[in-house]
C-alpha cells in the first residue's frame, strides 16, 4: 500500500461526508441556528446594558459554540454504524485513523466553519471592537477543530448507545475546559487591550495535539465499540 | 520460593483472596479512623488563626488526596486491562470509581464548609476547587458510560479508554484552570501559604489518610467481588460460589 491510496481513502471519506451533508442541508443549518439563537438569548435573559454584555460576550459566544458543536456530534458515526458502513471502514486496509481524520474534517467543515464565519456578526451584537471580533473568529478557527476532534472521541465511545446525546455531553464537556478557557481568554484579552499571543499559541498547541492523537484514539474507541 | 503473581489475575483465584483480605483492611480502616479522629479532635492544638474550624482538615485533605490518587489507580488498571486484555483489571477500575467519586464529593463539600468561616464564602473559583469539580465530572462520566453499555466487555474497555484519556487531561485541565485563575485575578486567597503545621496535626492527617486508604481497598474489594460474580455467573465456579453463599 502506498501513501497515495491511504490519503485517497481519507479524501474519498471526506468527499462522501460532504456530499451527504449537502444532500441534507437542514442538518447543517440547524447547528448554526442553534448557535445564533443561544447567543441571542443571553441579552434577553441578562438585560440590554452594554457594559455587562460587552464583558460576557467572549464567554457566551464560546460556550454557545461548544454546545452547538456537541449538537451534531451524535450523528458523526451513528448513520454509518446503523447501515454497516462503519464496520467496512474498520475492515478496510487503509488505517482507520486516517478515515476518522477524513470524517472529522468533514464534520468541522460542515458545522465548525459556519460558526467561525458567523461569530463576528454575533460579536458585533455584543458591542465588541473590530480587533476583538477578528481575534474571536481566529480563536474559534483554532478552537473548533480541536472541539471536533475531542467530540469525535466521545461519539466513538457512545456509538450505538441509548441516550447517546446527553451521555456524550457528560463525557466530552469536561475535556473541553482548556479550549474554552483559552478561547474565551483570547477574546477577553483582545477586548481589554491586552496581548493575545499566549492564548492563541496555547489554542494552536491544543489543536496540534488533538490532530495528532485524536484520530488515533478515536479509531481505538471505534474498534472497541464494534468488537 | 517463586511466587506466581499472575495467579491472582484470574477472577476465580482472586475472589477468595479478596474475601480473606476485606476484614483486615476494614478493621484497619475503622481502628485508624478512630485514632485519627481522636488525635485530630482532642490531641491536636487549636490553630491560632483559624480556631477550631481548621479541624475539618482531617477529613478534607485525605479525601482530596484519595480523590486524585484513586483516579490515577483507576487509569492504571484501565491501561493494564486495555494492553493485556485482562478481565480483572476492568473490574477493579470499575470498583474504584464510586469510591473515588465519593471522596471527590467529600473533598468539595468539606472544602465548602471550611471555606465559609475562613474565607467568608462557600465557593470560590480557585484553581484547585475548579479542577476538583471537573474531576468529579470525569468520575461521573466514567460511571455513566460504564452503566450505559450493556455488553460487559465493551463497557470495561470503552470506559477504560475514557479513564486513560481523562488521566492524560487532568494535568492539562489543572494548569489551564490555574492560568485562567491568575489571569482573571479572582479571589486573592492563597491556599499554598498555609502556616506551618504542628506535628500532631500532621500526624492526625497522616493517620486519617492511611485509614481512607484502607477503607478504599476494603470497599473496592467488596465491590469487585460482586462484579466478578455478576460477570462470571455463566461459569461453573461462580455458579457454585453463588449456591454456597445462598445457603
Amino acid at each position: 500500500m502506498n501513501g497515495g491510496t491511504m490519503l485517497g481513502a481519507m479524501r474519498s471519506v471526506l468527499a462522501r461526508d460532504l456530499m451527504l451533508a449537502g444532500r441534507r442541508p437542514v442538518d447543517v443549518v440547524t447547528a448554526l441556528f442553534f448557535f445564533v439563537i443561544v447567543v441571542s438569548l443571553f441579552p434577553l435573559g441578562i438585560g440590554p446594558e452594554g457594559q455587562i454584555l460587552h464583558a460576557i460576550a467572549p464567554g457566551v459566544v464560546w460556550v454557545a459554540a461548544l454546545l452547538a458543536s456537541m449538537l451534531s456530534l451524535t450523528r458523526l458515526f451513528e448513520a454509518d454504524f446503523v447501515d454497516g458502513t462503519l464496520e467496512q471502514m474498520i475492515l478496510a486496509p487503509q488505517p482507520l485513523s486516517l478515515i476518522v481524520l477524513g470524517k472529522v474534517s468533514a464534520h468541522w467543515l460542515v458545522t465548525g466553519a459556519p460558526l467561525v464565519l458567523m461569530s463576528p456578526l454575533l460579536g458585533l451584537q455584543f458591542g465588541l471592537s473590530g480587533e476583538a471580533l477578528m481575534i474571536l473568529a481566529l480563536a474559534l478557527l483554532l478552537g473548533t477543530p480541536a472541539l471536533s476532534f475531542i467530540g469525535a472521541l466521545g461519539a466513538a465511545l457512545t456509538v450505538g448507545l441509548r441516550g447517546g446525546g446527553a451521555l456524550l455531553a457528560l463525557l466530552i464537556l469536561p475535556l473541553c475546559v482548556p479550549v474554552l478557557i483559552f478561547g474565551a481568554g483570547a477574546v477577553d484579552a483582545a477586548a481589554t487591550g491586552m496581548e493575545t499571543g499566549a492564548h492563541l499559541s496555547l489554542l494552536g498547541a491544543f489543536l496540534v495535539m488533538a490532530l495528532c492523537f485524536g484520530p488515533w484514539v478515536t479509531a481505538a474507541a471505534l474498534r472497541i465499540a464494534l468488537d | 520460593m517463586a511466587v506466581n503473581w499472575f495467579k491472582y489475575s484470574s477472577p476465580p483465584a482472586f475472589y477468595p483472596l479478596a474475601g480473606r483480605l476485606i476484614p483486615w483492611f476494614a478493621a484497619a480502616a475503622a481502628v485508624l479512623a478512630l485514632i485519627g479522629i481522636y488525635v485530630g479532635l482532642v490531641v491536636a492544638p487549636t490553630d491560632y488563626q483559624q480556631g477550631d474550624s481548621y479541624r475539618i482538615i482531617f477529613i478534607h485533605v485525605p479525601a482530596a488526596w484519595m480523590s486524585m490518587f484513586i483516579y490515577l489507580v483507576m487509569a492504571v488498571y484501565a491501561g493494564i486491562g486495555l494492553i493485556f486484555n485482562t478481565r480483572l483489571s476492568g473490574y477493579m477500575a470499575r470498583a474504584l470509581a464510586p469510591t473515588g467519586a465519593m471522596f471527590t464529593f467529600i473533598a468539595l463539600w468539606t472544602g465548602a464548609l471550611w471555606g465559609r468561616p475562613t474565607w467568608g464564602a462557600w465557593w470560590v473559583w480557585d484553581a484547585r476547587l475548579t479542577s476538583e469539580l471537573i474531576l468529579l465530572f470525569l468520575y461521573l462520566g466514567y460511571i455513566s458510560l460504564y452503566a450505559a453499555i450493556d455488553d460487559p466487555r465493551r463497557a470495561a474497555r470503552a470506559s477504560g479508554l475514557l479513564a486513560l484519556i481523562g488521566a492524560v487531561n487532568v494535568p492539562i485541565i489543572y494548569f489551564s484552570v490555574k492560568w485562567w485563575n491568575t489571569l482573571h485575578q479572582g479571589a486573592s486567597i492563597s491556599l499554598t501559604k498555609a502556616p506551618t503545621m504542628a506535628a500532631t496535626m500532621l500526624t492526625g492527617m497522616m493517620i486519617m489518610a492511611v485509614a481512607a486508604w484502607c477503607y478504599t481497598i476494603a470497599v473496592a474489594l467488596m465491590r469487585v467481588r460482586c462484579e466478578i460474580l455478576e460477570r462470571e455467573v455463566h461459569s461453573e465456579w461462580a455458579a457454585e460460589q453463588l449456591a454456597r453463599e445462598a445457603r
